[in-house]
């Protein structure tokens, strides 16, 4: 039968019928190879593993869960307000006057050697108006932190939306954005913030009375968003636009387009996740810059207004009486560092694991 | 090459420009005129006032007014202490350049030299002790920096004298501003020098036998320095906010000091004049680092 049909194959040079006598049986190590060895990985799955493999981004993350963790549940544990003086049975206690950490003043110790009952200690004392400092510290860094995030949303949420149209219309509309963004670019920024942080601290207050939430705010953190929101886009803009500039030239995007997928397909599925890992990046590089320029805008007197205190306008206060008590200046310095070193390593470790220009 | 320096020179005019109309408009902005105080003058002298400070003009002449003055170096006067202010800036301006130059230079100069260093022993513990501390010291803020400086080597351990006119002490005030450029350059020179290593120029160079000393200085250095002259941009923009706090920690009377000073009183015809003045300096000083930039490398093309 088969050398009939050999036969016959070789009759027709042309037929494409397959020869099977060429073929061998597959032996069992040659079928081993094509068992699966480890489950296929996503883009997201290799870059967390790539993170997680990173000790100190990871260790990084965890400072910051920890700091996190501390501000959202520290107020609820300490029993003093960040603008509330020390007072003993409703009398307010002028000897607690920079206390020094875990002690209590005059007042307060004959309190709790009439009653028996132990007061909440001062773990980092208390500051020249008597109230707790580590309260303060820790308010601080409450504010601190959501300006730094807050900022960096704005700008990642102007920046997205005209980087995009920008690097999607392409041709004279994107000449026309992307030179308005060289002007705004050129300007040297810290030097502006400071100018309109002037202005807006001046302008504002009459247009915001009467809202309650931006009264809360207060004008100074307010005119830092705007500002942020004026200014620190750019650089977030041409990045996206440079990003789907150059993915919308992909041969890629050009085979979907031929197989008839339409504009927001090719958004959604195409372009935006090859460029979202770059956009996280700059985000999370954003925020420590977000908050060196908040605490530097306190320090200079322009930024949260008192009595809400920010880390930068704690160490600005901290500096009068910072010969005698070093740690109420060290406390809020070393958070900054803290905070930003972490942000910083994260950041690096982000763009380690997930920048596709970095992958091999 | 001279349509682009032209074309880059028109585009930094521009900028001056462009920042000299949002100062003054934005500081026409805030509420209130100079001459609003409890006790009104009478009208004629309020008028006489006016008309000699083109308050009676139009907010668009007073602007091209401002603009012709202040390129003949006439700022006005400081509402605070009456004093003229271009004699002002220019008498504190001789401190704070000597500061920024110095801290520049440190930077400059230290950074490529810890990079190069970095780069060359990679993976040694030069190369991790030296990435340690500039990793540590970008997070460092300038004001923090400072005032620890300040607290333990001045106040604490005795080791420089706190600063006065007489006595001046640049040491601590110059590590202060260029810690944290000097890290960031150190970074740059590494990434770019390591880059530059792996070039095919310097294996052939290698392989011709050329001395190792000679490979480093003429064919990697070289090349590893170009994306440093990109940064005097930036650099000179964080020197100078720096200065800002970094004076008045010091007590440092230059141009940054006042500044602050000037923001703390509302002092605002301050405010404008060393917001003008300290950006046209961030401008020219980005603008030379762009021409040096495209002159020495042959590989940018001019267009």
């Amino acid at each position: 039968m088969r050398e009939n049909h050999n036969k016959e194959f070789k009759k027709n040079p042309l037929s494409i019928q397959i020869d099977l006598s060429k073929f061998t049986l597959a032996t069992d190590q040659e079928k081993a190879q094509q068992d699966i060895m480890r489950e296929s990985t996503t883009f997201w799955r290799d870059g967390m593993r790539k993170l997680s493999k990173n000790r100190l981004a990871m260790a990084s993350l965890i400072v910051l869960i920890f700091i996190v963790i501390l501000i959202i549940i520290a107020p609820s544990i300490v029993p003093y307000g960040y603008e509330q003086m020390v007072t003993v049975n409703g009398v307010r206690d002028k000897s607690a006057q920079n206390l020094a950490p875990f002690t209590y003043s005059e007042l307060e110790q004959e309190y709790m050697d009439d009653n028996g009952e132990k007061l909440f200690p001062h773990i980092l004392g208390t500051d020249h108006l008597t109230r707790d400092y580590f309260i303060r510290v820790i308010y601080g860094t409450r504010v601190s932190l959501i300006v730094g995030i807050f900022a960096s949303f704005i700008v990642l949420l102007i920046g997205l939306i005209y980087g995009s149209i920008s690097g999607y219309l392409g041709g004279k509309a994107d000449l026309i954005m992307m030179r308005f963004v060289d002007i705004i670019y050129s300007l040297p920024d810290l030097l502006m913030i400071i100018l309109f942080q002037v202005v807006l601290d001046q302008t504002l207050a009459p247009v915001i009375s009467g809202i309650p939430i931006l009264e809360k705010l207060g004008t100074n953190m307010i005119s830092i968003f705007i500002v942020f929101g004026l200014l620190y886009w750019v650089s977030m803009a041409r990045l996206v636009r440079g990003q789907i500039l150059s993915i919308k030239e992909n041969e890629y995007i050009l085979a979907a387009r031929s197989v008839g997928a339409d504009t927001s397909r090719i958004i959604r599925k195409h372009i935006l996740p090859n460029c979202i890992s770059v956009i996280i990046i700059a985000t999370a590089l954003q925020i420590p810059a977000a908050i060196f320029t908040e605490s530097f805008l306190s320090f200079i007197g322009l930024g949260v207004q008192a009595p809400m205190p920010s880390l930068g306008s704690l160490a600005n206060t901290a500096r009068e009486g910072m010969q005698s008590y070093p740690f109420k200046l060290l406390a809020p310095a070393s958070m900054i560092c803290l905070i930003v070193l972490a942000f910083n390593l994260l950041g690096d470790g982000l763009r380690d694991a997930f920048d596709p220009r970095l992958r091999r | 090459m001279w349509k682009y320096v032209v074309k880059r020179l028109g585009l930094a005019l521009a900028t001056i420009l462009i920042i000299c109309a949002i100062t003054f408009f934005a500081m026409n902005a805030i509420p209130g005129g100079p001459f609003d105080s409890e006790k009104a003058p009478r009208p004629e002298v309020q008028r006489v006032l006016e008309a000699r400070f083109h308050l009676d003009q139009p907010v668009w002449k007073q602007f091209f007014i401002y603009v012709e003055n202040a390129v003949q170096g006439d700022f006005g006067i400081s509402l605070k202490t009456g004093r003229d202010i271009s004699s002002m800036l220019w008498e504190s301006f001789s401190i704070s350049a000597k500061l920024g130059g110095l801290a520049m230079a440190t930077a400059i100069i230290f950074g490529i030299i810890l990079g190069a260093i970095a780069a060359l022993m990679r993976n040694r513990w030069p190369d991790r002790a030296i990435i340690f501390f500039t990793t540590l010291f970008v997070a460092v803020p300038s004001f923090v920096l400072a005032t620890l400086l300040l607290l333990f080597f001045c106040l604490k351990l005795g080791w420089f004298p706190v600063w006065s006119m007489n006595n001046p002490s640049y040491l601590l005030p110059i590590l202060a501003l260029a810690l944290y450029p000097m890290s960031y350059i150190t970074r740059l020179t590494k990434t770019s020098m390591l880059d530059v290593l792996n070039q095919d120029y310097i294996r052939t160079a290698r392989s011709k036998g050329v001395a190792e000393i000679k490979i480093i200085f003429k064919h990697a250095l070289r090349n590893a320095l170009i994306p440093v002259i990109t940064y005097v941009g930036p650099m000179t923009a964080y020197i100078i906010t720096g200065s800002l706090v970094v004076e008045t920690i010091f007590t440092i009377g230059g141009l940054g000091s006042k500044f602050v000073t000037g923001i703390t009183n509302r002092d605002y015809p301050v405010i404008m004049a060393t917001t003008i003045f300290l950006a046209v300096i961030m401008v020219t000083l980005t603008l030379i680092s762009d021409l040096i930039y495209k002159l020495v490398d042959p590989k940018i093309k001019f267009d």
